[in-house]
């Protein structure tokens, strides 16, 4: 079984497969992420990019292959199976159970905000701290209180998100994400449902958090000049592979792939 | 003879107030069945086994293309012959009511919960919320609020069917009407009279609250 062992990614996709139906999105895809280590993914739609992200997130299952211990298609998150876990010596494929356990290490936050609207914007932060870490309502308060300081608004606290701006709520949505002290945070596309004069403020938050944690991020974006100030490393996807990868300064300005050349043409043409 | 009496109106007035209170109770009952059962049937079609929500979605189907009348003939039949002729037929009529009207509260509660955006789902898995969670805090607060209007105007279409109840000899307004009429040779005009008149009493001011409730929920701010 190829373990990861010492000095191990923090992330690895091991020859995985997605299918939805007949469409094959990812195909035998393997890549390795490291602690601390902020990745973009871009890519034309349907290149299979926020499928990656769904998958870390286990809204969406790998398409399993048979003997998973010789032929991969298995994603390991610190070192153990995520997608699959260990059976009697055996790499099975992930029971509720197990996945409930996993994902808690990973946050995530969503093109559509998805704010829980019947609740205040302070139960919104504090609801999985005490729900699901167990942690108390004080101590999930005074954790709240730093992050919406931190994301700038602390004065929104007792406000449903229907009060708020889009990109309010959308930074309402990071507060969320980070209460849950995640080791990995994937953002999908979080800037693609603001309205542009909303734009900055969501990218500055950001930018905020990647200075100063290390939390591991994958971001999936169209804002190139954030992917550049944030991220280690970019990787280019078509179709379900990886076309090319490299620090941003390097694919930005000499992007090798044709594909990557004729996609950044275009995003940047906008 | 027969003609229209305002002495035989005060004659039969307490009969059928009698017959007034025990609808309301059958209306209590059978509507906390349809309330209760309507939200589990809507939840277990959601997230129960396979083999649970074939067999709801069928029995559902089955008691929503009956008549109810037939239903409770049924079931009131069936009980007193193969299980307890002492169950009474208020009990009786009460539950076939309310399982009846279950039927139709779970469509609407299904609606309310399809009618959630997928993200909710989504979030709530993301967080790793505890089922009891999932649901108690984030979906039943959003679908109560998509189908509280909807549930509230089948309870009221249910209360307008409690007089079926008499069927199965259930004391409502109209068998005391026609017990009335049965002893005295005349009243049943003026009891059927009554009926209506106190139906339209309790059941206006319900459909009214339940507008409103329809439009204070749509302007709150979730």
């Amino acid at each position: 079984m190829p373990s990861p062992t010492s000095n191990e990614p923090i992330i690895r996709f091991d020859r995985v497969n997605k299918s939805f139906g007949d469409l094959d999105v990812l195909k035998g895809l393997s890549f390795d992420i490291d602690p601390g280590e902020r990745v973009t993914l871009i890519g034309p739609s349907g290149s299979g990019k926020t499928t990656i992200l769904r998958l870390l997130m286990t809204l969406e299952r790998v398409t399993p292959v048979k003997h998973p211990e010789e032929n991969g298609g298995v994603i390991w998150v610190e070192g153990k199976p995520f997608s699959h876990m260990e059976k009697g010596g055996k790499l099975v494929v992930a029971n509720e159970r197990y996945l409930r356990q996993a994902r808690q290490k990973i946050g995530m936050v969503f093109q559509q905000f998805n704010l829980f609207p019947n609740m205040k914007v302070m139960r919104n932060v504090t609801e999985a701290p005490v729900h699901t870490l167990g942690r108390s309502k004080d101590e999930a308060a005074a954790k709240a209180e730093e992050l919406l300081d931190l994301v700038g608004l602390s004065d929104k606290v007792d406000n449903y998100p229907s009060q708020l701006s889009g990109g309010q709520q959308q930074r309402v949505a990071i507060a969320r994400a980070l209460a849950m002290d995640p080791d990995i945070l994937l953002l999908d596309e979080v800037t693609s449902a603001l309205d542009p004069e909303l734009v900055a403020d969501v990218l500055g938050v950001l930018r905020d958090i990647a200075n100063s944690t290390n939390i591991t991020m994958l971001i999936v974006t169209h804002e190139m000049g954030f992917a550049r100030d944030v991220s280690d490393r970019v990787m280019m996807f078509d179709q379900g592979v990886v076309v090319e990868e490299g620090a941003p300064e390097a694919m930005f300005s000499e992007p090798q792939e044709a594909r990557t050349q004729d996609f950044l043409r275009a995003v940047l043409a906008e | 003879m027969n003609e229209w009496n305002y002495e035989t109106v005060v004659e039969i007035f307490p009969a059928m107030w009698d017959g007034f209170l025990v609808v309301l109770q059958v209306t209590l009952v059978a509507g906390l069945i349809a309330v209760i059962v309507g939200l589990l049937v809507a939840i277990g079609e959601r997230i129960g086994p396979r083999w649970l929500r074939l067999a709801l979605s069928g029995f559902f189907q089955f008691v929503r293309n009956t008549p109810l009348l037939v239903q409770l003939l049924f079931v009131w039949t069936a009980t007193s012959l193969y299980i307890n002729p002492e169950w009474s037929a208020f009990a009786v009529g009460s539950a076939v009511l309310g399982i009846h009207y279950a039927s139709y509260t779970s469509e609407s509660y299904r609606a309310g919960i399809e009618a959630i955006p997928k993200g909710q789902w989504e979030a709530a898995t993301a967080l790793s919320l505890p089922t009891h969670r999932v649901w108690g805090a984030v979906i039943l607060p959003q679908m109560m609020r998509r189908s509280t209007a909807a549930v509230a105007n089948w309870i009221i279409a249910m209360f307008k069917e409690v007089p079926t109840l008499f069927a199965i000899g259930v004391l409502e307004m109209i068998s005391q009407a026609q017990k009335f009429q049965g002893q005295n040779y005349t009243g049943a005009v003026e009891g059927y009279t009554i009926a209506g008149i106190l139906f339209l009493a309790a059941s206006y001011p319900v459909a009214v609250a339940a507008r409103r409730l329809e439009n204070r929920l749509a302007k709150s701010n979730f």
